[in-house]
């Protein structure tokens, strides 16, 4: 029943298997493990992102397509809810009708963005969804009416995930349960359920069917697959989960905005994390995300030690100051892309077959 | 397959195989030229007659067996210095650069210095749109057109062999002809030829050995006049009589 | 197409840029103001020409894209302004000819640093994926990350200012219009860069080499030329390129952030795709619509200023899906 659950989409290495399940079993049991605000906020921003990442891996681990527009889509899903929740009553309903939109504009675009793929080689497809990306969040920096500009868009949640909220009078387990926690697992739910959703369709004959178009497009059109198709579907099935993300993030923040969703940074932190985890194996993205969001926030602490144990010697202090974390996994990542293709996840598959 | 002694082969194929991505295109390529003639290279289409000139050029590495040009080992050796051996290429897609001028393509081509007046007179008697265009764009030169220019860049210096790919190809029979007498005077030089063509019309008027492919290998070598007498072994050799591919 | 027709057809690039100029002439009430807003966008557009240049050449004839460009900009701009310190007094002096003594050695160290980081870039990080896009992708992409954050630790996270030299600052009047002493200086170089850039190309047998492979690698090599060779020293030439162009663009901008080169990376993506990728001439002629537009535009509706040259590619694309001047590949 486990391996249906996985889709068959076995972890393949013992010790990658020991890690899965210990992050899984961080992130169900987070609220309780690592009583509160950072550590929770931590464990749900490593939610979003695992899913933003996997959706992400679809593309590119899976297709082979490098977009640059991902962060768009997430954008669109924050908007999506934020504008409904702002602009209608603050309610399940109103959270539906933010997604809906959301999800019908990404369907859109994304669908237009996979047309235009075929047509033009991986270069080109690359500077295009960067002009498209800069270009939406051009918009939503300048329609301040609608978006809030580049404030953002600060709203008020359902009444049940309000942070004031109490489901239960008392502490469970030492734990309020109230707004925050309700949140935090309408969040872990919701990842978990799309996640264990993409590693169906990767591990279907739709699945492997873009493996095949990655390795040789001539090939398997020759074989009588029309790549078009594929690789429009998988752009908007991408499109779609990264929405649910930016959903799921806007709501976890009670705020959307162009820094947390649209800001090109963050989508070289996606690269980061699908390069680190290691592409074409979605459990990349658990593993990359884990250890980005984490290092983003505690590394730095770490850092800090040393780069004071290093007072004294010349440009040392500076390369360990604790801003200079994503130079670390810069070089990481470059390191990644050069000897391990498949990241993290590869090597532990490569040892474990060994 | 019995070699005549090295020295009358200028370029020689034994055992090649090249393998493109996952497909094996040739399978053990045994090939002779023999200096001073021009050898026709026939086949159907997808037999491995333009896989096997790239081959030879370095284009694509051979995966197996060994090409010796003019007494040299030539299978591992990268395409500039293949070519400055002596070697020019006539592509079937002619390779023309569009935006440079005919005059740039013919000087690029020459590339021990300018461009011999004798030779320049002798291409402009074959081709004289090649006069004409001189100071244009190669881009708008017509199909023909580029394909004289293609040629006359392989030519434009003594080369030691030219390898030529398919240049009657969706040419006017006009032209065609006017390539073939450019060629049959090209023939009188001490340049060896080989060249791969679909036209029975122009391979039978200019070919004095011939091989042909099949699959990969080659299935039949000797001489033009041979082949072209025996329409049993035409029709058994490509599928149909020759004469139909007039 | 007889050769004539084809010749004319080469024209309607050039003539749209004078379209758009007149448009806006007619669109912009004073005369003095449109001049100035011209000056303005050509001074821009011949400065991203010279940081963009290097870029679509090195695709056109090594087939690679480097996402990375940007950081050979900033590594311009911050050089040139740690020169300019250096210098500061023959910088502040009233004497154009001490100004020189500042500007010029800033500019050449900013392109001889970028050039050797070039140098160093190209033979490291891009050489090992020739010919796989995906990975120069993502490794451009990762060096760039890299390097910005080594920028960080070498000069610090804030805004550098980058002055003009005393001489350069203030602007010329012509009757009703003050056109900004710089921006003449930059329209100049460029014109000069591209000048040089054209001779290169037209009047030399390297230049020759590199318009032919650029069209045709393969042919070019079978013709018996090494012209890999040429790669590195392309590269070199066209990071050298975009750290002069950053150096100009820094004191054009009077300030150095670590962004600088990033925040140029679409606009120049934009131009080389308007452009045409290889296409030195398609280069140029976009740089020089591009800066047009965003001055325009950045005048008549600033609203729409920043995502207008997004819809002129767009709109340039339907028209040409290759560019304006595809490079004809075989």
């Amino acid at each position: 029943m486990l391996s249906t659950l996985i889709s068959g989409d076995a972890p393949r290495s013992r010790v990658l298997t020991a890690v899965l399940v210990a992050i899984l079993a961080a992130l169900a049991l987070a609220p309780f493990l690592f009583p509160g605000t950072r550590p929770l906020d931590v464990a749900a921003r490593i939610c979003v992102f695992v899913l933003l990442v996997a959706s992400y891996d679809l593309l590119l681990g899976y297709t082979g397509i490098v977009s640059f527009a991902h962060t768009m889509f997430f954008g669109i899903g924050g908007y999506g809810v934020g504008i409904a929740m702002s602009r209608l009553e603050a309610g399940w309903l109103s959270i539906a009708l933010g997604t809906a939109a959301a999800v019908a504009l990404s369907l859109v675009l994304s669908f237009l963005i996979g047309l235009f793929s075929l047509r033009v080689k991986a270069i080109f497809f690359a500077m295009i969804t960067l002009a498209v990306a800069s270009f939406f969040a051009i918009l939503a920096s300048q329609l301040s009416n609608v978006t809030g500009g580049e404030d953002g868009i600060t709203f008020k949640v359902p009444e049940l995930l309000r942070p004031a909220y109490r489901l239960l009078d008392e502490p469970l387990f030492g734990v309020a349960i109230g707004g925050r926690f309700l949140t935090y697992y309408l969040v872990f739910g919701a990842s978990l359920l799309l996640f264990l959703v993409l590693l169906r369709v990767v591990n279907s004959p739709f699945g492997r069917v873009l493996l095949a178009i990655r390795e040789n497009d001539f090939r398997a059109e020759a074989l009588g697959y029309r790549t078009v198709i594929y690789r429009t579907i998988a752009n908007c099935l991408g499109a779609l989960v990264a929405t649910f993300a930016g959903v799921l993030y806007a709501l976890w923040l009670r705020y959307t905005g162009p820094n947390t969703t649209l800001d090109f940074s963050i989508m070289i932190d996606i690269l980061l994390m699908v390069v680190i985890g290691g592409m074409g194996t979605m459990y990349g993205a658990v593993i990359g995300a884990t250890i980005f969001v984490v290092a983003q926030n505690y590394l730095r602490d770490a850092m800090k030690a040393l780069s004071d144990a290093l007072q004294g010697v010349p440009l040392l202090p500076d390369l360990f100051h604790p801003d200079r974390w994503l130079l670390w996994l810069g070089v990481l990542f470059v390191l990644s892309v050069y000897y391990f293709p498949h990241g993290i996840v590869g090597q532990l598959r490569a040892r474990a077959a060994k | 397959m019995v070699f005549p002694p090295v020295a009358e082969n200028l370029l020689a194929l034994a055992g090649v195989h090249t393998h493109i991505g996952h497909y094996h295109i040739l399978q053990g390529v045994d090939l002779a030229v023999p200096r001073g003639e021009l050898t026709m290279l026939l086949g159907r289409n997808g037999a491995g007659k333009t896989t096997a000139l790239r081959t030879i050029l370095g284009l694509w590495r051979a995966s197996a067996g060994a090409i010796r040009f003019d007494g040299e080992d030539i299978a591992a050796r990268d395409t500039p210095e293949i070519a400055t051996l002596g070697i020019a290429y006539v592509p079937e897609s002619m390779g023309i650069f569009a935006g440079l001028t005919v005059r740039e393509n013919l000087v690029l081509a020459a590339r021990n210095g300018p461009p011999e007046e004798k030779r320049l007179d002798w291409i402009f008697r074959f081709f004289p749109p090649l006069k004409q265009f001189w100071e244009l764009p190669a881009g708008l030169l017509s199909g023909g057109q580029k394909q004289m220019l293609s040629i006359s860049r392989a030519i434009v210096e003594p080369r030691k062999l030219v390898l030529i790919d398919e240049p009657t190809k969706g040419l006017a029979p006009a032209i065609i002809n006017n390539l073939i007498e450019a060629f049959a005077e090209l023939k009188k030089t001490d340049t060896t030829i080989l060249m791969v063509e679909q036209n029975f019309h122009a391979a039978r008027a200019l070919g004095d050995s011939v091989a042909v492919m099949d699959a990969g290998r080659i299935v039949h070598a000797g001489r033009m006049a041979e082949l072209a007498a025996d329409a049993a072994l035409q029709t058994r050799l490509l599928g149909l009589s020759l004469q139909a591919h007039q | 197409m007889s050769a004539d027709l084809k010749r004319r057809a080469d024209w309607i690039p050039p003539a749209l840029i004078a379209a758009v100029a007149l448009g806006a002439l007619a669109l912009i009430d004073s005369p003095s103001t449109w001049l100035t807003l011209t000056v303005a966008g050509l001074a821009m557009g011949l400065l991203i020409f010279i940081m963009a240049s290097g870029l679509t050449l090195v695709f056109g004839l090594m087939d690679v894209m480097n996402f990375a460009h940007g950081l050979f900009i900033a590594i311009g701009a911050y050089v040139a302004a740690s020169t300019l310190r250096l210098f500061a007094a023959a910088s502040e002096s009233d004497s154009f000819l001490a100004n020189l003594g500042a500007v010029l050695p800033a500019m050449l160290a900013a392109a001889l640093v970028a050039g050797l980081l070039g140098f160093f870039f190209e033979r490291v990080i891009i050489k090992p994926v020739y010919g796989q896009h995906l990975k120069q992708i993502l490794i451009t992409t990762g060096g760039m990350i890299v390097a910005e954050q080594l920028i960080h630790v070498v000069w610090g996270p804030d805004l550098l200012p980058l002055p003009r030299p005393a001489t350069l600052r203030g602007s010329f009047l012509i009757g009703e219009t003050a056109i900004e002493k710089y921006r003449l200086i930059a329209v100049v170089t460029g014109l000069a860069v591209f000048a040089g850039m054209l001779l290169l190309l037209n009047r030399t047998k390297i230049g020759l080499l590199i318009r032919a492979g650029v069209e045709n690698k393969e042919m070019v090599e079978a013709m018996g030329y090494r012209i890999r060779r040429l790669f590195v020293a392309v590269f070199v030439a066209g990071s050298a390129l975009a750290g002069l162009g950053g150096a100009l663009w820094g004191m054009y901008q009077e300030s150095v952030t670590v962004h600088i080169g990033a925040n140029m990376m679409v606009l120049i993506f934009i131009v080389i795709i308007i452009g045409g990728l290889g296409s030195i001439g398609g280069c140029f002629t976009g740089a020089v619509m591009v800066g047009l537009v965003a001055n325009y535009v950045g005048y008549l509706s600033p609203k729409i200023a920043l995502g207008s040259n997004i819809l002129l590619m767009v709109m340039i694309l339907l028209w040409r899906p290759q560019g304006l001047y595809p490079v004809g590949k075989q």
